[in-house]
């Protein structure tokens, strides 16, 4: 942990380090310090000065992007970690800690500072059981409404009987501001509904044809993941659920989330080979990933079921191809391990690489259909030029990452600001668009899919060069992990929907203590109401689509 | 015309005879289906009506657009351009519940979504058909021990056909998808072997811990449905 600690504090000048420069910053807010792998510093603060702590840190220090709020519970105190990055260099991290007691656990919402710790702080008070006092909005935000305990809590009964109602026709514009004359209409979109991909259920208020109000209820497929990895062993049985988060075939790009955090915490290295295979195989998920995106978005604004659907899903039929031949599945891959990945290309490698050089070789000409049947359209033009604005300060606040930061001009990609893999050996660029709308969204995924392209052809390249006695795909890693007791860690990759974090606490066992999750659709989907509002109807639907959405991953 | 050839102790052959006689030698042979062979020229066929309507049924079926998890995305694939179900007449998926035969279920149901889908089937006109797909709705699947999760689509709805994956490959969907339409030929359905989960008026519940609680926040004739994790499978 100490050699960790060295690399990680870069000096800024001479003997001054980041944890001095944050310390000096926060003056007597600053109770006491931690250590974080990843975290330049880690402060401890009051529970009643969170807000000044944040203001500080964005306005004087310029972390500008709380990439994530966990929520803990330990034997004497609840605790909740505000993660903090800059979105120009996302290396420079600090980790501002809460402690709340254990009778009283209340501590100060954050969501005056950054809009994103809205839901964030919603989902630790829904399943930990922290109160955040000044919340504009202190609901339950997984779990139905009427659920009794908070589950990740520690005196959590598992086997109580629950109630969930079924209220479909709840107005909520009826409590608050109740207005007879208004001539507004309330409207559920989802759960059940094709163009939610997925479970999504977006309560809606209509004035007109106009949004008025959009509030999007999630938890329909909360499905329990992150009490599924507390309850595994590193070294195995944790590494088949990240597949199940994002499932739009970014298994590989979800595992590497939880590969990167684990290999940090025990201090696992990665053989240079495992790392290209690595990357290859990733970016065929992002391409995956980002057909089903396109497909499914022409679905919605155009509702062309035919060609560009299908057109999509036959590039995705190619991709899982390939992916199966590499790790047998077609999308639940589970083909990382902690130090490398499960086995070697198959044999005969001179068919895989051809195979794949194929898929390559076609897929400029299918890009080029896919600009004349989807950009180049004109009543698709219509729909998504200057529709579904989110200007890049609004984004920040929200926590955007991905394809829809980018979009909005913001020059954020971890694959290039805060490498692992293979990707800072290789030659490729990281897209942005300025537009801010539905249009640029969509041509950001577009090219980068080209880049992608890029990335894997180089890979193979590489691949079928490499020596043949030092094709080494897993470095030694005991059977049993048991990293120190209190390490913690967080870490995070670029997956397809944007930033992936995953913060692991370990408590000395060979199971995490804590295991969160940060999901980039989770803070994408925050911004629906600020894309929406005071548009019309239509225009919902395709900022939602253009968002990429996959409810797996928002509801974890 | 043809009803003057009476078919007897179910030969075809005097048909046949017939005509090949009518479309002499060399002839074009792409209109001898092998339905030809079997009914000649006869504008008759001679059934039980429910046996043609489970044939009908079976033939032609409507699923419902349902995508819940990622088997859903494995469904897409289904329907798509590859495996093309639609080939087997299982048809273009049908966005409302009420158009619609066949619900295949594709992933995890949670605590919240359950009472959704419940209602979603009891939309669906009789008679109306299930495919469970993957292991989630099976027995809840890798997520069987979580909090949330509901042990299986069984207990909420009666299941017809279920198909174990994780996800379940497109084929394997084909072939649970042929397996119902074979059932439904067949006039079998599903016998519900549970008791399921049922979506009831909260002032009808037995009052308990967990009622009296939420007794001040939820209206006596509020549907509700109450899960009781302990008797779970």
């Amino acid at each position: 942990m100490s050699v960790e600690e060295t690399e990680e504090t870069p000096e800024i000048e001479a003997g001054v380090t980041v944890e001095d420069e944050v310390l000096e910053t926060l003056g007597d807010t600053a109770q006491d310090t931690e250590e974080h792998l990843n975290a330049d510093a880690s402060v401890v603060v009051r529970p009643d000065q969170v807000q000044d702590t944040l203001f500080a840190l964005r306005d004087e220090m310029g972390y500008d992007h709380l990439s994530c709020v966990t929520a803990q519970e330990y034997e004497d105190r609840y605790e909740s970690i505000y993660h903090m990055k800059q979105y120009d260099d996302p290396t420079q991290e600090v980790s501002v800690v809460v402690p709340a007691s254990k009778d009283e656990p209340i501590s100060q919402s954050a969501e005056p500072v950054f809009r994103t710790a809205d839901w964030h702080e919603r989902e630790a008070y829904d399943l930990v059981g922290i109160n955040y006092e000044d919340h504009p909005d202190p609901r339950r935000i997984l779990l139905p409404e009427t659920w009794q305990g908070h589950p990740l809590g520690h005196d959590y009964d598992q086997d109580s009987p629950q109630i969930v109602t079924l209220g479909e026709w709840d107005n909520p514009l009826r409590d608050d501001h109740v207005d007879n004359e208004a001539d507004t209409m309330f409207l559920n979109i989802g759960p059940h509904h094709p163009a939610t991909h997925g479970v999504l259920h977006v309560k809606t208020v209509l004035d007109g044809e106009t949004v008025a109000d959009v509030d999007p209820d999630i938890g329909y497929l909360h499905r329990c993941e992150e009490q599924m990895c507390q309850q595994g062993t590193y070294r195995h049985q944790i590494m088949p659920y990240p597949d199940r988060w994002d499932y739009v075939s970014a298994g590989i790009l979800n595992e590497w989330a939880y590969a990167r955090a684990a290999e940090d915490l025990a201090d696992i290295e990665v053989p240079e080979y495992a790392q290209v295979i690595r990357t290859m195989s990733a970016e065929l998920c992002r391409i995956a990933a980002h057909m089903l995106a396109l497909g499914t978005f022409a679905l919605d604004v155009f509702g062309d079921f035919t060609a560009i659907f299908q057109y999509s899903f036959r590039d995705r039929e190619v991709i899982q191809n390939i992916l199966e031949d590499l790790t047998g599945q077609r999308m639940m891959f589970n083909y990382f391990r902690l130090g490398g990945v499960a086995w070697d290309l198959p044999e005969p490698r001179e068919e895989f690489f051809e195979k794949t050089r194929d898929f390559l070789e076609e897929l400029p000409a299918k890009l080029e259909e896919y600009h004349d049947l989807i950009t180049g359209n004109e009543i698709f033009q219509l729909r998504c030029v200057d529709t579904g604005i989110l200007e890049p300060e609004v984004a920040k606040s929200y926590g955007a990452t991905g394809p829809v930061a980018r979009a909005s001009g913001i020059d954020y990609d971890l694959r290039r600001d805060d490498p692992y893999g293979y990707y800072d050996e290789l030659d490729w660029d990281v897209i942005t668009e300025d537009g801010c709308d539905n249009f640029s969204r969509v041509l950001v995924r577009m090219q980068e899919v080209e880049e992608s392209a890029k990335i894997i052809e180089q890979c193979i390249d590489l691949l079928e060069e490499w020596p043949e006695d030092d094709r080494t795909i897993q470095s030694n890693v005991p059977r049993t992990l048991k990293p120190e007791a209190d390490t913690e860690t967080y870490r995070a990759v670029e997956a397809a929907k944007g930033e992936l974090g995953i913060y692991i606490r370990s408590d000395g066992t060979d199971k995490p203590g804590r295991f969160k999750i940060r999901s980039p659709c989770f803070s994408n989907l925050q911004t629906l109401g600020e894309m929406s509002e005071g548009e019309y109807i239509p225009d919902l639907i395709a900022s939602l689509g253009s968002l990429d959405i996959v409810l797996g991953e928002v509801d974890r | 015309m043809s009803s003057d050839n009476p078919i007897d102790g179910g030969s075809t052959d005097m048909l046949t005879d017939t005509r090949d006689a009518r479309m002499g030698e060399g002839l074009d042979d792409r209109f001898n289906s092998r339905l030809r062979e079997a009914f000649g020229s006869s504008p008759f066929i001679l059934t039980k009506f429910d046996k043609f309507m489970n044939w009908v049924r079976g033939s032609s079926m409507f699923m419902l657009q349902f995508g819940i998890a990622c088997c859903s995305i494995e469904m897409i694939h289904t329907y798509a351009i590859k495996h093309d179900l639609d080939r087997f007449g299982a048809g273009i998926p049908r966005a409302s519940p009420r158009q619609a035969d066949v619900i295949i279920v594709p992933g995890t149901i949670v605590s919240k979504f359950a009472p959704r889908m419940k209602r979603v089937y009891d939309q669906m006109p009789e008679p109306k058909f299930v495919v469970g797909m993957g292991s989630c709705t099976i027995s809840g699947g890798p997520f069987q021990e979580g909090y949330n999760v509901i042990k299986g689509a069984e207990e909420v709805i009666p299941v017809d056909i279920h198909v174990p994956g994780c996800p379940p490959r497109p084929e394997a969907l084909v072939y649970g998808v042929a397996k119902l339409q074979e059932r439904i030929a067949n006039g079998e359905s599903s016998p519900v072997v549970v008791k399921p989960y049922e979506l009831e008026q909260f002032g009808d519940m037995e009052s308990d811990e967990v009622v009296d609680k939420l007794a001040d926040q939820i209206d006596e004739d509020t549907l509700a449905m109450r899960y009781n994790w302990a008797d779970s499978p």
